[in-house]
């Protein structure tokens, strides 16, 4: 446990040194969503129907922009060779550094997304059901995009394969997410998506650290 | 066992000998199945001559799981047991089972364009098919994205590990939701749904294909164990020529 929070301390103090980088997510988010106005015409009541899918789409390419970064700097410097060496289950490890990446990059994402929502014209009733959707499925989003950034360690032009390896992953957090807000909104029970949601990320949670540890494991014996 | 054909000679001799019979058991079967499609049996009652493209649409989706079923599982071997003939094999099957995918969603698409009046609806069973196809093309960007191909290919080998939980996705999709795919017609509990005259072709497509699928797998691995060969001889050619160079700069022995 104690290893897990010096971990989790690490890289939150890289990421808050570092600063601009989850800045940049959240404003790629704002930026990709403030597109679509214009795209398909600021009418109201269209952009009120097509909102909650709207922002899970950016919350997912934000979230996704910054998965490269996940374990590439600490693979380059050696840092990730040194936390193999440790009497640590890389497991734990890898749970502490989606935490980290959850933070810094889920966390703002939702704190953005009401914002959004009044821009996109989402009725009030549906603020609650995004914001709960959101917050437990990011976290997912994160568990399963460090699959990703493990996999692709040392590969050519990762940051496009890892778009290819991962988004097909994330659709089912995206249907049910979307699905909860449309429920939220027509008046239907919500729950069961939500639960849907919660149970994705459970699975997430047991099986994405083990997964990604071994192919960090991968990566670095080769 | 399965040590026995981890030697890649014992393998091509082995394969010497079946891949004659698969490639006449793909033409037979298709010959047999194929006239049996398009002429000996009936148009179906609803939907008349489109119900052929079944004979080809059920044998390509089926063979599109049973492809990554048989990646995964030697991805699995390879991961646990090392074997080094099962890397060969999933990446030869990769190409093979985004070929069916595809084959699949575009016999259904031209299927579903008169019986449903569109090409394409966003139910549960075609979009996990979708993804399918997409984890196959992932799989097989992840396979060639390294310089070491060791690496390629134990990276990629977990990740169709990984992407396996989409296979009893899409074989449940049609009873867990409610989609305009019908259900399972031949593979379900109280025998086949279908009358005698429909499911003889279906079923010599079905083997034509499996055959098809063995035959272009062997050629496939043996493209792979040939292409290695010829990587091992040209770094050993480089190893002397390097040798030499500096055996005539006098700088070794």
């Amino acid at each position: 446990m104690s290893s897990f929070i010096a971990i989790l301390s690490r890289d939150l103090n890289l990421a808050y040194r570092q600063g601009m980088d989850s800045v940049m997510v959240v404003m790629f988010f704002v930026i990709a969503v403030v597109l679509f106005p214009f795209g398909v015409g600021p009418e109201a009541n269209i952009l009120a129907r097509i909102a909650a899918g709207v922002i899970w789409v950016a919350a997912l390419l934000a979230s996704m922009l910054s998965l490269e970064r996940l374990f590439d700097a600490d693979y380059e410097d050696g840092s990730l060779e040194i936390l193999i060496l440790q009497p640590i289950t890389l497991e734990i490890a890898v749970a502490a550094k989606v935490t980290a990446h959850w933070l810094t990059t889920g966390l703002p994402l939702i704190i953005a997304a009401p914002v959004l929502a009044i821009l996109l014209n989402l009725p009030a009733d549906g603020f609650a059901v995004l914001i709960s959707a959101l917050a437990l499925g990011t976290p997912s989003l994160s568990l399963i995009g460090a699959i990703g950034a493990a996999l692709i360690l040392g590969a050519r032009r990762g940051g496009v394969l890892l778009s290819l390896l991962v988004l097909p992953l994330y659709i089912p957090v995206l249907i049910f997410g979307v699905s909860a807000v449309d429920a939220g909104l027509g008046g239907f029970p919500f729950k069961s998506h939500l639960l849907a949601l919660g149970g994705l990320l459970l699975a997430t949670l047991a099986l994405c650290p083990w997964v990604s540890a071994s192919a960090l494991k991968q990566a670095l014996r080769s | 066992m399965i040590h026995r054909f981890a030697n890649p000679t014992r393998f091509v001799r082995l394969a010497d000998v079946i891949q004659p019979w698969a490639a006449g058991m793909t033409f037979l079967f298709f010959v047999t199945g194929l006239y049996f499609g398009l002429f000996a049996s009936p148009a179906d009652y609803q939907q008349g001559e489109t119900v052929r493209i079944m004979y080809i649409h059920v044998p390509a989706a089926w063979m599109a799981l049973f492809c990554y079923t048989a990646m995964a599982a030697a991805c699995g071997t390879a991961l646990i047991w090392k074997h080094p003939l099962a890397d060969l094999a999933a990446r030869a099957t990769a190409p093979i089972g985004a070929c069916f995918t595809l084959l699949a969603l575009v016999t259904g698409s031209l299927w579903g364009q008169p019986m449903w009046g569109t090409w394409w609806v966003w139910d549960a069973r075609l979009t996990s098919v979708l993804i399918l196809f997409f984890l196959y093309l992932g799989y097989m960007a992840l396979n060639n994205a390294f310089d070491d191909a060791e690496r390629g290919f134990k990276a990629s080998a977990i990740l169709a590990l990984v992407g396996f939980v989409n296979v009893p996705i899409i074989k449940f999709s049609v009873d867990w939701w409610n989609t305009l795919h019908q259900p399972a017609s031949v593979l379900k509990a109280g025998g086949p749904a279908i009358h005698a005259s429909m499911l003889t072709p279906l079923i010599l497509m079905a083997l034509a294909f499996k055959a098809y699928y063995l035959w272009v797998l062997l050629i496939r691995m043996r493209g792979e164990i040939n292409a290695m060969k010829v990587r091992a001889l040209r770094m050993r050619q480089v190893q002397q020529a390097d040798m030499a160079d500096k055996v005539a700069a006098g700088k070794v022995g």
